[in-house]
Formats: structure tokens, sequence, C-alpha cells
């Protein structure tokens, strides 16, 4: 499906193969796409992150919700340039600063679903300041990390999930920074639900995201993705179906790992996919509503 | 209501609630402080929200995206804050969002002294984010005038689609003075008129007065916004025959409006060759050394601007025909006789600049007038 | 956008303004005595005001200053020039702010806190010391020297100081603060009779 999206929009729009008016028409989670927008997604072909794109549509049709009730809220980066893409309330921000827009935007419209759409550099190097304290205040907001573990846009510079021992332009002798475990991080911070999936595992994503999407408090979703045209290439990682390839063989899923000896567990090397905590607490612009009526009440 | 003894920060926050403001993130800053406690407490009051966030750059953040869910919005700040905001007061810049910054300006650079006064961040209000762009900055004289400009600039940022810096400074936003505040309900502010359907709806549509109105997020005008350079519906864009006509509109639009925009005061005395030129709590003093030259028997014109920026060009111009020498006095050292030396030449400009803290003493100008 | 001619209210701010420091260690209530006596001015005086201040970065000790400017008319410089009055509670405070008056101005120490040789021309009173005494609280020293102040000086009247005290002073503390404020009097019309 995710397939299908991407290649009758870059089609449309570069060459003009399949009509505008007959791919729209290819279902009803399409017509989330953008009509009047004419040109192709600046991601390399084989990118990962238009699967999140597909995945990220089909939990919001799925969860039946009006385009004008969402909003996409990104930084900057490749992922960041997801929102434009799709028809809802969306806002391109600046470099890091995704959730503090989103923070600004959900307390004026509580009503609203606000996701805020990250790679890993944005969400979590110049970011990460935002991200720790959007958890802790359990704001209503989805945070989407695309994790490919590398600044893409320009041009492969190491991140804060980049590996350890990992090649990147500003790491020519491998990466001497340890990683960040992103959904430690979060369920540290104080969000309410977190999980982790790949693009290889797609109908996952739309899974993970529909729920979280779906709950009251400060939802993140790890996107675990690659990067072939700069990651994969400084590390002769193959192609991008190689990669793709890789996280189907180099994940597990959290419940596969449970039944491994804890020694298993601890030589564990692969990707776990997961839902790591589900657990409501108060949301911040609900309690911001009562404070209010308790103010107003001469209560307080 | 009645006459109360307020500060000037407080001053600012009263305005704030009086605009219309909905909502403030700020960060803690020494010497604005005062505006967030007293928005912390007013807001619920009347249904608004304040929030604490983790700092000035989020703050600035949270304020642009308050605005586009509909709210109108504030932050305050000095100095070192205003400095870590400007990436974002671009970003309002380049989307064309309404929104008010308040700088209660502190001695710099950097840490500098937190309680000390200045009036160092003029320059940094025009140009402190990268690239050309417009921006208003209004500066405060006096405790009622704190909440006056205050009030001014949610107008102008509702009417003109920008940021407005309320360019206030430790010595106004600290100070004490009897003041009688209007009712709130007879402060008339500017609303956003969106009257095109979604479906034709441009955000940043050229229009003939260069400001389309704004719809905000979540009623039906679905639509993208991006600090990239755009098109009239806001998707990016690299066409010159698109990025041209909104360079052309965004940066000509408040000149457009400059009788509206542009706020002094002029004091004439006829046949005066000197005159002094003063902005916020410095020209308190220069009207002080006004009085003091006219009674010694010299001719003295006086201009106070409210507005900085724009810069009231032909005003400035106009007086520079009238006199042989204008004073500038100001807590830094010429940052914005640099300005009125553009207008009017260098031989006409004497500057008495104080970057120490301290203000500027009547008797410096004075002194000007013999040196 | 506005043009105005002020050439008839030249005296206005200049000559018959009023200037007063008031100087002690962080925690005093100096700045507070300061905002009571521009209250006083204004509010309960009919006449113009504007009250400043200065403090270093502790929230507590260091010296702080409280500077308030009266007049009937319209004030511009808003800041003490050269003081009528300075009040200083504490050695440090007295130092940093208390070497500058103007020639026939009024110097009022602590008598207790302030050393002789360093304030030979002052009025010297013990003015934490009468706080104490009259209502067994030293933080009520702002509001005696406030009485002290007034009353030598007439800068605002009895009534007015009065007023702006009661209408700061916590609830239940109405009366120690009018205590106070009387031994500040007291005092003010010793030293009156003493005076050449």
């Amino acid at each position: 499906m995710d397939e299908t999206i991407l290649e009758a929009h870059s089609l449309e729009a570069g060459e003009g193969l399949i009509p505008q008016a007959n791919w729209f028409e290819l279902s009803e989670t399409l017509q989330k796409l953008r009509k009047n927008k004419k040109f192709p997604t600046i991601w390399c072909s084989g990118c990962g992150i238009g699967v999140v794109m597909g995945a990220l549509i089909r939990a919001i049709d799925h969860l039946g919700l009006d385009n004008d009730q969402v909003a996409l809220v990104a930084g900057i980066g490749c992922t960041a340039r997801m929102p434009v893409y799709m028809d809802f309330n969306t806002l391109h921000t600046t470099h890091g600063r995704a959730l503090a827009f989103a923070t600004g935007l959900k307390i004026a419209r509580p009503d609203m679903k606000v996701i805020a759409i990250m790679g890993d550099g944005d969400a979590l190097a110049i970011g990460g300041n935002h991200f720790i304290h959007a958890a802790r205040r359990n704001l209503g907001i989805t945070a989407l990390v695309v994790n490919n573990s590398i600044y893409g846009m320009t041009g492969g510079q190491y991140s804060p999930t980049t590996p350890l021992g990992g090649r990147a332009t500003t790491a020519p002798y491998g990466n001497i920074e340890p990683p960040f475990p992103i959904c430690d991080l979060a369920v540290a911070a104080g969000a309410t639900y977190v999980a982790r999936s790949t693009v290889y595992h797609a109908l996952e994503l739309d899974k993970y995201l529909a729920e979280a999407i779906s709950r009251d408090g400060f939802s993140v979703i790890e996107a675990v993705s690659y990067c072939h045209t700069t990651y994969g290439r400084l590390n002769k990682l193959g192609t991008a179906a190689d990669m793709m390839r890789s996280l189907k063989d180099n994940s597990i899923p959290q419940s596969a790992l449970d039944r491994l000896t804890p020694e298993e567990k601890a030589a564990n090397t692969k990707i776990v996919r997961g839902k790591f905590i589900d657990t409501p607490r108060p949301q911040y612009t609900q309690v911001y509503s009562n404070l209010i009526t308790r103010v107003q009440g001469g209560e307080l | 209501m009645s006459v109360k003894l307020m500060q000037g920060n407080d001053a600012i926050g009263w305005g704030a609630i009086a605009a219309g403001c909905r909502f403030y993130a700020g960060y803690p800053i020494t010497p604005s402080t005062e505006v967030a406690e007293i928005l912390s407490r007013e807001l619920p009051k009347v249904g608004g929200k304040f929030i604490q966030m983790e700092d000035e750059i989020a703050s600035m953040a949270a304020i642009i995206g308050a605005r586009i869910g509909g709210l109108k919005s504030m932050t305050a700040t000095s100095g070192p804050g205003f400095s870590l905001m400007q990436e974002n007061i671009g970003y309002a810049a380049m989307t064309e969002i309404p929104c008010v910054v308040v700088d209660v300006q502190r001695l710099g650079p950097s840490t500098g002294q937190p309680t000390a006064a200045s009036q160092g961040d003029v320059m940094q209000a025009r140009w402190g984010t990268h690239g050309d762009h417009p921006i208003i900055a209004l500066s405060p004289t006096s405790v009622r005038q704190a909440f006056d400009l205050t009030v001014k600039a949610f107008d102008l940022s509702e009417k003109y689609r920008t940021p407005v810096i309320l360019l206030a400074d430790e010595i106004v936003g600290h100070m004490r003075e009897p003041v009688d505040l209007p009712d709130f309900k007879t402060i008339k502010i500017f609303e956003q008129n969106v009257t095109e359907s979604p479906a034709t709806y441009k955000a940043f549509r050229n229009t003939e007065d260069g400001v389309p109105p704004l719809a905000p997020f979540g009623v039906g005008y679905r639509y993208h916004i991006t600090a990239l350079f755009h098109d009239e519906v806001g998707f990016p864009t690299q066409r010159l025959d698109e990025v041209d006509p909104w360079v052309e509109r965004v940066n000509s639009k408040l000149e457009k409006h400059l009788d509206d925009i542009s706020l002094f005061e002029e004091d004439i005395q006829d046949g005066a060759r000197v005159a002094f030129l003063s902005y916020g709590a410095s020209a308190r003093t220069a009207r002080h050394a006004m009085k003091v030259a006219r009674k010694q028997g010299t001719k003295v014109d006086l201009l106070t601007l409210f507005t900085i920026w724009p810069f009231p060009e032909d005003v400035v111009e106009a007086l520079g025909d009238r006199v042989d020498r204008i004073i500038v006095p100001e807590m830094n050292l010429g940052q914005l006789a640099y300005e009125v030396e553009r207008m009017v030449g260098r031989k006409k400009v004497r500057r008495v600049g104080r970057a120490n803290g301290e203000m500027v003493t009547p008797q410096m100008v004075l002194d000007a007038m013999e040196a | 956008m506005t043009v105005i001619r002020s050439d008839d209210n030249l005296e206005a701010g200049i000559a018959d303004r009023t200037e007063v420091r008031l100087a002690g260690e962080g925690g005093q209530g100096m700045i507070l005595a300061g905002i009571i006596l521009a209250e006083a001015a204004t509010i309960y005086g009919g006449q113009n005001a504007v009250q400043s201040q200065s403090y270093g970065p502790e929230a507590r000790g260091g010296a702080s200053k409280s500077e308030v400017v009266i007049s009937p008319g319209e004030i511009d410089h808003p800041e003490v020039l050269l003081p009528d009055v300075v009040v200083a509670l504490s050695q440090e405070a007295f130092k940093k702010f208390g070497s500058s008056i103007k020639p026939g101005g009024l110097l009022i120490v602590d008598a207790d806190k302030v050393d002789s040789a360093s304030s030979p021309k002052a009025i010297r009173l013990p003015i934490t010391k009468m706080a104490f005494e009259t209502t067994g609280r030293i933080i009520t020293a702002n509001t005696v020297a406030l009485g002290v102040l007034v009353g030598l000086t007439g800068v605002v009247t009895r009534t007015a100081i009065e007023k702006a005290i009661i209408a700061r002073a916590p609830r239940g503390t109405e009366e120690m603060n009018h205590k106070a404020l009387d031994a500040g009097f007291a005092a003010a019309e010793i030293v009156t009779k003493k005076l050449p």
C-alpha cells in the first residue's frame, strides 16, 4: 500500500503517467493526501519516511478523525517535510522546536489531535529539552520520531542515535558517542504511551500510531528507519532494500524477547519492537482547564 | 477604575489582559519576571492560559503555536532570553503570525547586570533575526504608557500580521507611578476577519494592502505554514515568480501604513536650533533637560519616539532640516543615534550614550549642547 | 503624530520636585517604605510621584535603596538626581547610597547601625531599637523611619502616610504599625525642638 502511494504520487507529479483524478480515487486513505500539492516528495527513492507517512494516514483514517481536527507539527529535516503532503492543519516549524510550537497549539486548541513529527536529530539533539519537558507535563501530543540514526538532509552527520562505531561525515573514524534509547528516555521523562516498530513492519506501525493518537496524554512512537543514501553508503550497508531487510532480520518483538532466558535477553542486540508503557495520568490541558474552573469559581 | 501605584511590568501584564491576550509562555528572567507573575495569576481568571516553558526558545515557539490555534499571545523576557528568541521571531515574521514579545532591557552584553537598566537591544530588536524582514518595536516612557503601548502592540500585531516588540527598559519596567487604567471593555482591538471560504482562502495572498487575513487552525481552513519561502497558499517554493512578490509584499507592508504605526510626540519651540531626540526612560531625561534649557532661555525642540521600528525616517529628516544639532541620549553607546545620523548626517548628531547600567542625566544632555 | 508646546509648564517636575532616598539592608523593608511613601503622595496625597529601586542579587542582605521623587505636577527624569532627603538604616547602605545629598538636605541614619565618624552631619536616631521597644518587632523599623521622615519634612501629610501604611499593613498588624509610625513622629518632634 505504501509503495502504491509513493509510486502514484511521484509518477503523478513527475511524469503525469497516472491522471490525478484517478489515483486519488484509489482509496479512502489517499484522500488524506493533498490534492493541490503538485510536486514529488523530497525523499530519496527507497526512503523509509514514506512508509511512516502511509502508516500515519492509515492510523488517522482508522480512527475516523476529521481532517480539520488534526494538526501535524514538524521541525526541520527529511522527516519534518512529511506534513506538507497531507491534507490536515500542517505546521512546518524551526529545527528542534516542533514540540514547543505544538505545546502552544495544543493548549490553545485542546480539542485538536496534535501530532509532532520529528527525526532523531530534530527530536533528541536540538529538541531534546522540549522532548523531555513535553513528556514531563504529559501534554496531549503524539510525538512521532522517525529514527534513521543520522542527519540525512545535511548529508550524513552523526546524530544522538547513531550507533557506536557507525561512520558519518562528522565521524569519519566511527562514532564515539553512545546513542540515546529513545523509548527508555520517553518513559523515564513521563510519557504515558511509548511504542517502537520499524518501517519494515508497516502494519504494526499503523496499530501503534492509532493507539498513540487515541490516548489523551503524551505519546511517543519511535519508527525505526534507515538512510541508505548517507549512513548506508558510509557504512557499506547496501541498498534501501538491503537495509529494509535488515530491519526484518535484526528486530525482535517484545513478546519474543520475553520468552528468552535472562542471559539471552542480556545478549540481545536486536531492535525491540513493542509497547513499553500505556499508563494514563492527568493530561496537562485537562489539568489546566480544571484550574481555570476552580480559579473562576473562587475556589483557588 | 481608580488610581493605583503600579509597576511598569504590572501595567504590561494588565495591558495584555485588556488587549485580549489569552496565552502567555515565558521563562523567568530579571527584570521582566513580574510580567509572567501577574499573568500566571490573572490569565486563568479570564479563561486564558499561562505556561512556564523550559527556555525562551520554547516560549517563543509556544506563543506562535498558540496564536496559530487562535489565541492572542505574548511572551516577556530580557536581553539574554531575547537573544534566544530571535530565530523564532524570524519565524513569526516569515509566516506572518501575530505575537507580542516584551523585552525589558537590561545591561548587556551577555549576563551583563540583570538589575541594571539599558536600552542596548534597539538594534537586536530590528536585526536580531537573520534575513530581511519587517518588525515593529514600541518603547514606553511611563507606567501608563507601558499599558497603552502593550494594547497597541497587540493591535498592530494583528492588523499587520507581524511580531511586535515592546521594547521596555528596566527603569520603566520596575518604576512605580500612579495610574488610572481605563475600563477594559472600552478597549477595541483589531480582530481578524476572514470572509473567504476555505476553498478559495489563501493565507499568504498578495493583497493590495499587503496584509491578508489570518485564519486559525482547526476551523476548516486547512493549510500549510512553513518558514521556507512559500507561495500564496503556504507551500514551499523556490520559484522566483513566487518568491519575489512575497519579498516585496512582506517587506513593504509596514511602510504602507506608517501613519498608523509611527507613534511619536514633538514638543516644538519656534526658532530652535537644537533638538533632543529620545525614547523609553531616556526620553524623560531629555524632557527634563529640555525644560531646564528652555528656562535658561535656550530654544529647544524635543522629539520623543514611541515607535522605534520602523524608524520614522521622514520625521527625523524634517527635524534635521529645522535644527543644527540633534542630541540623542540613550542607555547604550549610540544605537538609535546611528539611525538619526543616517537621516541627518553625522555632523548634526551628538550621542549621549551610557552603557554602565546608569541613566543618562539631564546635565549630560545639557552639556552636549555646548560640546 | 502629536505636536505639543509645553513652554508654559517649565517648572513642573524641575523646581518643585522633592527627592527622597531610602537605603538599608535587603530585608529591612526600605523598598516597601518607598512604595508606601509614593502611595501616600499619590493615592492619599493628590500629588505625583515616581518610585524606583535598586538592589543587589541577594534576596536578603546586601544594600538596597528605594527612591521616591514627589512633585505636584509631572515628573520627567524618574530617578533621584541629588536627594533632598536620605534615610540610611545600615552602614553598608549609608556608604553606598548616603554620600551625596543636596546642600541643606536632610540625612537621617540609624544611630546604632551607622558609625558617627562617617556621618557627622546626620540626624542620628536609634530607629531599629525604637521599633523593637515600641512593637517588639524590628521589622517595623521601616515604619518608624517613615514617621521620622514625614515628621521632619512634611513631604506628605501625616494623614496620608497613616492611610498608606494601614492600607499596606497585613491584617492584624494595623495597630502595631500605627504605634511604630507614632514613635517615629514623636522622635521627629523632639529633634525639631532641638534643631536651631
